[in-house]
Formats: C-alpha cells, sequence, structure tokens
C-alpha cells in the first residue's frame, strides 16, 4: 500500500482522534481523516466496521466521544443534522425516507422552508436534476418511480442546499450497473465543481474505480490511507478484513465420512435486479467437515442461502442432493425432514418472529419435522404446549440463553442470545446438514464463540456443516476447509491450514484460478483430513 | 315533478356529503374512525336540543357541529393518546353514539322541530329551474359545496395539507421531518367529527325537522363507503354523494310506482357499488398506492 499523505493545510474537513463509546464498546476509535477540496474520498469496511458510526457522527445524528472535527481549518461541533446542513455537508441516507404517495416536489417541499412555494422548488429540482444529468420529473409520484430515481430525489433534496461536502451511504447496493454507471457520472460533475464527496462502500471495484482516495476501517480503527487506484483489490482486501487473524486453537479434525450435501453446477438467475446470478456452483461438504464460504458482501451469500435452504428451490432438482437424495426443488420443510437444518442471516423477521414467545417460534421452524413429538391429534395438529416448553428449555439452558420470564418473546432477547436460541433451536435436533449464514453477525464476543464452539461440536459428531460468513477471523476459527464466493461464483475449496491471507484476499477481489471452480468437485478427502 | 325528485336528491346527498369530506380528512391523515354513525347521530340530537332550547335554528346547526366534534375527541383520546385499536373503537363510538344519543333525545321524542330555513339569493334564485335548485337553499347546502372545494384546495394547494397526507402516507417519516404527527391527527379527527355533526344537523334541522330515535338510518356507513368509492378524492366525494343519494330517493319513487325491484336490493346499491370500486382500486396497484393513506388504520407510537 502507499501512504498518500494529505496535506495538512487546505482539507475541507479533518477528523482527528475521534472516538465514540457505546457504553464501554468503542464503535470509533482514534479515527483521523481529512477530506480534501475536490476528492471522491471513499470511506471502505466491512459491515460494522465503524463507518455508519462516523458518518453519523459527521451529519450531526451522533455525538463523539472525543476527538475533534476540523471544518474548513476551523474546529467545529455539530449538534444536529441542521447544523451539518448549514455547515454544507449534505448526506443521501442507504434508505431513503419518501413518501410514496406524493410527487417529487411535494416530498422535497417538506424539508424546505415552508415559505418557498410548492412551484419553485419543482422548478428548481427539476433544472438541478438535469444539471447533474439525473432527470427527474417534479410532478411523478414516488410510487411510480425506481429506487435509482428515488435515490435521486435524496441527492437533489442534498444539492439543493448547496453543499460542499456530500455523503453517500453505500449508494449503490440498490443500484443497477446501469443506474451506478449514472451515479458516477453525477459524483464527477460534482467533483469538477470543487464539491467533496464521501462515498461509502465496500465494493472494491467501484472504490477503485470512482475514488481518488480511500481510507480503511476495521473494527472501529483506521487500517489505512491510500489511492484505491494504487492498489489491488486483493491488498484492499485484506485492509478491509485485517492480517490480525487470531491463532487457532482446535484438535485434529475428525476423518471425514461421506458427502451429505452435494451442489454440482448449480446456477440461478438473480430473481431482482439487485440479486446476484449464481453461476455453476460446485460444493461437497462432508460428514464431519465445516465448510466455510468467505466472501465480501453482496458476492451471492443471500442467494447461495436461499438455493442450499430451499426458501427458494432451483429449477434442476439434482443441482443440489441431500443424503444422495436430490432436493433442488424441494422446499424447505421437505429439505427439513431429510436432517437438515437452516439459519437465515436475518434474526428478526426471518429466523424468528419478533413478537412471538420463544416456544411459539421452535414451534414454527419445526412443525413439520417434529411433527411427531410437538403435535398431537393427527390431523386436528393440537399444539402439545407441555413439549415445546420444555424443549425451549432445553434448548436454552445447552445453549445458555440469557432471558427474563420463562417463555419470553423474540424480541425481547439481546441479538446474541437470540442468536444463541436459533442456533440451538436447529442444533437440538442433531441435523446431519447445517446451513448457516452470518451466524454471529452483530452478536457479543461471548456469544459469537460459544456459537462457534457448538457449529464445531456438530461437525465433529458427524454433521456437514456450511457456514456462510463475511468474518476471516470466524472462518479462520471453525473451518475445516474454506471456499469462496465472489460474483456469483464459488471458488474450489482450499484446506484452511494451507490458505494464506493473501491468497484469500485475491479470491476475495474475484481473482480465481483457471482450474479452481467451473464446479469440478474436490477429489475425495482432497484437504479434509488435514490436521491444524 | 322533475324539480321537486331533484331537490329531495340534493336533501339525501347533503349530509351524505359533509359526513363523508370529514371522514376523507381524518383518513388522509391515516386515522381511520368507523364512528361516523355514532358521531352524526349525536349531531343530530345536539343540533334539535340546541335548536329547540334557542328557538333559533342556526344555533342548532352550530350545538350540532360542536357536539360531534367533541364526541370525537373521544375518539381521538383513545385512539391517539391511549393507542386503542382503532377499528374496535370507532365501532364502540358508533354503539355508543347511538344509545346515548336515544337517552338524551327521549324527552324530545314527538315535539315538532323548526326547519332551518332557506338562505335565499337574490336574482339568481329567480332563474327557472336551477335557482331553486341552487340558490333557495339551506345553509348546509351550501357549507357541503365550500366543503369540498375549500377540502380539496387544502389537501392539495397547501402546505399544511401537504403536511397532513405526509402523515397518511407515512408517519414515521412525517415524525422524523419534525411534523407533529399526533396534534395533526387529533385537529383531523375533530374536523371529521364537527363534518359529521352538521351532517346529524342537517338531518334534525332539514331532511325531517325533529327528533327520532336512530333517526341517521346507516347513512354514516354510506359516508364511509363513499370516502373509499371516493378513492379518497373530495370532488368525487361530491360526485358519489348525489349518486349514492339519488339511489335512496329513487329506490322510494320506484316503491310508489310499483316498480318491481325489491327495496332492500335498491338500498344495498351503494354498499354492491362500494364493493366493486373497491376491487377496480385495489387492482391498480397505482393509483392505490397514490391515494389510499398507507397508514390508515396504524397506530402511531413516537420514539419507538
Amino acid at each position: 500500500m502507499t501512504d498518500v499523505e494529505a496535506p495538512a493545510t487546505g482539507s475541507l474537513l479533518k477528523i482527528q482522534g475521534l472516538t465514540k463509546y457505546f457504553g464501554t464498546f468503542a464503535a470509533c476509535s482514534g479515527i483521523d481523516l481529512a477530506i480534501q477540496p475536490g476528492e471522491i474520498h471513499a470511506l471502505l469496511g466491512e459491515n460494522g466496521a465503524g463507518k455508519s458510526t462516523l458518518v453519523k457522527m459527521l451529519f450531526g445524528v451522533l455525538q463523539p466521544s472525543e476527538g475533534r472535527i476540523l471544518w474548513d481549518g476551523r474546529p467545529v461541533s455539530i449538534g444536529s443534522p441542521g447544523e451539518a446542513r448549514q455547515l454544507g455537508i449534505g448526506m443521501v441516507f442507504q434508505h431513503f425516507s419518501l413518501f410514496e404517495a406524493l410527487t417529487v416536489a411535494e416530498n422535497i417541499a417538506l424539508s424546505m422552508d415552508p415559505k418557498i412555494p410548492l412551484a419553485k422548488i419543482a422548478e428548481e429540482a427539476a433544472s438541478l436534476s438535469k444539471a447533474y444529468g439525473l432527470p427527474l420529473d417534479p410532478n411523478a409520484h414516488v410510487a411510480d418511480l425506481s429506487v435509482g430515481e428515488r435515490q435521486r430525489i435524496e441527492i437533489v433534496r442534498a444539492l439543493l442546499q448547496n453543499p460542499k461536502l456530500i455523503i453517500l451511504d453505500e449508494p449503490t447496493s440498490v443500484l443497477t450497473p446501469q443506474e451506478a454507471d449514472k451515479l458516477f457520472e453525477t459524483l464527477f460533475k460534482l467533483r469538477s465543481e470543487g464539491r467533496s464527496v464521501l462515498y461509502i462502500s465496500h465494493r472494491l471495484e467501484e472504490v477503485q474505480r470512482i475514488c481518488d482516495r480511500a481510507t480503511v476501517l476495521r473494527h472501529g480503527k483506521v487500517t489505512g490511507a491510500c489511492d484505491p487506484k494504487g492498489e489491488t483489490p486483493a491488498s484492499l482486501a485484506r485492509m478491509m478484513v485485517g492480517s490480525d487473524v487470531a491463532s487457532v486453537h482446535r484438535e485434529a479434525a475428525a476423518n471425514l465420512g461421506d458427502v451429505l450435501i452435494d451442489v454440482v453446477n448449480l446456477s440461478v438467475p438473480a430473481r431482482t435486479p439487485f440479486a446476484v446470478t449464481l453461476r455453476e456452483i460446485g460444493l461437497q461438504v462432508r460428514a464431519g467437515e465445516v465448510m466455510a464460504i468467505a466472501g465480501v458482501a453482496g458476492n451471492g451469500q443471500g442467494e447461495l442461502f436461499d438455493a442450499l435452504s430451499g426458501e427458494y428451490p432451483v429449477a434442476d432438482a439434482e443441482a443440489i442432493r441431500l443424503r444422495g437424495k436430490p432436493v433442488g426443488r424441494t422446499g424447505i420443510n421437505g429439505r427439513r425432514l431429510l436432517g437438515a437444518g437452516f439459519v437465515p442471516e436475518e434474526r428478526h423477521g426471518h429466523a424468528a418472529v419478533s413478537d412471538m414467545s420463544l416456544s411459539d417460534n421452535l414451534l414454527l421452524s419445526r412443525s413439520q419435522s417434529d411433527r411427531a413429538a410437538f403435535l398431537t391429534g393427527g390431523f386436528a395438529a393440537i399444539i402439545r404446549h407441555d413439549v415445546i416448553r420444555s424443549a425451549a428449555k432445553r434448548i436454552c439452558q445447552v445453549m445458555d440463553v440469557r432471558k427474563s420470564g420463562e417463555d419470553p418473546a423474540a424480541g425481547s432477547l439481546s441479538g446474541g442470545n437470540l442468536q444463541k436460541f436459533i442456533i440451538g433451536r436447529e442444533l437440538d435436533r442433531q441435523p446431519s446438514v447445517l446451513v448457516v449464514n452470518q451466524p454471529t453477525w452483530g452478536v457479543d464476543a461471548g456469544a459469537a464463540s460459544r456459537i462457534r464452539q457448538s457449529l464445531i461440536d456438530l461437525a465433529r459428531a458427524g454433521s456437514a456443516v456450511i457456514v456462510i460468513s463475511q468474518d476471516l477471523d470466524e472462518i479462520f476459527e471453525v473451518a475445516t476447509n474454506i471456499a469462496v464466493i465472489s460474483e456469483g461464483r464459488l471458488s474450489k475449496p482450499y484446506p484452511a491450514a494451507e490458505l494464506t491471507l493473501e491468497r484469500i484476499g485475491l479470491l476475495m477481489g474475484g481473482i480465481h484460478d483457471s482450474t479452481g471452480h467451473a464446479g469440478s468437485p474436490t477429489a475425495p478427502h482432497a484437504g479434509g483430513v488435514h490436521a491444524h | 315533478m322533475i324539480e321537486a325528485i331533484l331537490l329531495t336528491i340534493i336533501t339525501a346527498a347533503t349530509p351524505l356529503v359533509i359526513a363523508a369530506i370529514g371522514e376523507l380528512v381524518t383518513e388522509r391523515a391515516g386515522v381511520l374512525n368507523l364512528g361516523v354513525e355514532g358521531m352524526m347521530i349525536m349531531g343530530a340530537v345536539c343540533a334539535f336540543a340546541g335548536s329547540y332550547l334557542t328557538g333559533v335554528p342556526l344555533f342548532g346547526v352550530l350545538a350540532g357541529i360542536l357536539g360531534g366534534a367533541l364526541f370525537s375527541l373521544l375518539f381521538g383520546f383513545l385512539t391517539l393518546t391511549l393507542v386503542t385499536n382503532q377499528v374496535a373503537t370507532g365501532l364502540a363510538l358508533t354503539l355508543l353514539g347511538l344509545g346515548l344519543s336515544g337517552q338524551l333525545g327521549e324527552s324530545f321524542v314527538g315535539i315538532p322541530g323548526v326547519k332551518l330555513s332557506p338562505i335565499v339569493f337574490p336574482v339568481l334564485s329567480d332563474i327557472p329551474f336551477i335557482g331553486p335548485l341552487l340558490f333557495r337553499q339551506d345553509i348546509t347546502f351550501y357549507l357541503s359545496i365550500a366543503l369540498v372545494i375549500g377540502v380539496n384546495w387544502f389537501l392539495f394547494r397547501s402546505r399544511t395539507g401537504l403536511k397532513l397526507r405526509a402523515i397518511g402516507d407515512s408517519h414515521g417519516s412525517a415524525h422524523a421531518l419534525g411534523i407533529n404527527v399526533i396534534r395533526t391527527r387529533y385537529l383531523a379527527v375533530m374536523f371529521g367529527g364537527a363534518c359529521a355533526g352538521l351532517a346529524g344537523a342537517q338531518l334534525s334541522l332539514v331532511y325531517t325537522p325533529q327528533w327520532v330515535e336512530n333517526m341517521t338510518a346507516g347513512r354514516g356507513w354510506i359516508a364511509l363507503a363513499l370516502v373509499v368509492f371516493a378513492s379518497w378524492r373530495p370532488l368525487r366525494v361530491l360526485i358519489g354523494g348525489y349518486i349514492f343519494g339519488a339511489v335512496g330517493i329513487l329506490q322510494l319513487h320506484a316503491q310508489a310506482f310499483g316498480v318491481g325491484i325489491p327495496s332492500q336490493f335498491l338500498s344495498m346499491l351503494p354498499y354492491a357499488v362500494t364493493i366493486v370500486v373497491l376491487i377496480i382500486i385495489s387492482h391498480n396497484r397505482r393509483t392505490t398506492l397514490i391515494n389510499t393513506p398507507a397508514c390508515l388504520g396504524k397506530p402511531f407510537v413516537p420514539d419507538r
């Protein structure tokens, strides 16, 4: 990495030692950052790296615990978004707060001075959007607009305040590639006018393409400041995921058994314009093996999970085999009946119903696979609350779930405890195949290590486990073998002991070996028996 | 003959239009008040009492408006401050209104009331046919027209109306923009109550100038249906109100002429038409999104 030191004077925005504590947890710790006039500055980092916390402090939504912010060389305190706008900072949020039933002009008018007549706002918005290549009809209803057009409203709304710095939070995560290209043209135009852009992203390719400088965050600290054009995707990825991987304490993996889940040549077209197309994925996981799937977010992890779990069955039944049986077209419950268990990424609303009790959530996921135990009365399917409650209690004991009350609502648990319950709910069945997506996302360290240990234990007991994760620490902690997903393609699996960070960084950056993927399953026992 | 029929249609349509335009504003702010029938009957009994006790029918109109608004305040307190279920509370309001009005009006039963006198526009009222229809009406008719035009202007031309629509569309986003959701909703609910009260006053002071228990006879429900029929657009309330009013009157005439359609069939027509309209508008996702308040009936609790 080439360190380009920003000149001390002339910075539009300079941050020194900015720190934000939530309780004792430092979401941002001693962050230094300088943004020059007329530059597009990337803020790179994985989920949870502290990017959002940092920009919220810059936009006055959060107040820093320590450190200072210099605007045009003068120290400032930004108490509210209104004060940020007064200084000349505009922000485009990732999730829009637009009114669908109202027109574009009406939406903009709601956040403007009520004295300005609507017709004038419409006129200004139209001319501004035209000037920046963001065509918008001020009289169109938001309901009729695409996501990209909705984002333009937010950008135009920010531009109407004539800002010197515009912060964009993951703007392309909701855009199609064509819409993203248009957005980049607008950003270049802003830069040519001397405005600065702080561009938050975890997409390396984009950052390399459009940004002049990049600051990389990891675990709330700056791990690098560089000119992204002078870096490789691998070196950027390494800065993002870090090189301080904890030493792995794990006993030798047991001998691996039969292939329990076998994915051959799995291709799934993208369901929405924002989804990733899965291409010719091949994957075999044996009894006793933890297969970790690494990758930068948004490269097809969610789509792969959906295909493996049967949430969205795939066209080719033979593409996925569970314990020898073709299940590609089988739904979740059919796969569960074959002994598989699944834990999706989102805890609330996907893995659990927040307003329902733990025992109800247990019944919801296992009403088919544990029908004999949980339901009685045959066709009438009467719920056996006593059995289910004692099962929920057992899960809580085994997984050390801290909760208030006997059978509280899922939403009342902390993220870590709910995640322990959700994982425990599957482990309780002793599934022969377990697929988990981001098992410890946003979970405290104690719960995370409890969950990781239980995944290792499950594999040791003879199950096949697939862990999809963006956390390399986690991957090296649990994995027997590691495959990397990038742009919907899965690399061949590598024994965790043999894979270097350099290599995994290259794979995450999308550089595959010619012999690697293309659906060729690994040779029997390849890598699997390597001990650490 | 035709003039006489048209006059009765106007008289029948006016309370529907007034009650519906009030409920439209309430619903545009995202509050579903099913208690229109109850607020209307409270307006009717208050209006009759006001007119009878003061001897001035115009005070009766004011009493009706006040009675409806105060009664809706109860609904507002329950649903907005105590965050009770809007549907259940609205139904309870109707039942309470029907019972309470019967109690309050017990001593008025059988007393002949004073009819609200028409306001006659000189010259204009002498135009043949149109004159007596449009320019020799009582104040409630003129108010109904003014309300439709005024509400239409308020909702789609004024900044306050824009805020009200924003609240109905997404109260969370509106709150984030610094708009006072609860206060605006209180005012919208009370405007709906005042309109329902005025509609009730029209019934007991113009339509049949006397007090009869349950004299609203389901008109509150027709007004509710009318709001949906109009897909939350004020000018369509006016059109729909006259269609619904005409159906009700023609049904009486059809009976008199011995037309072989059962009267029950004609009385259900407004509801049947509303169901058809509902099917049509929900078929088109776009019109639904743009006109139906997305937060309709959803409780709002700030800071959660």
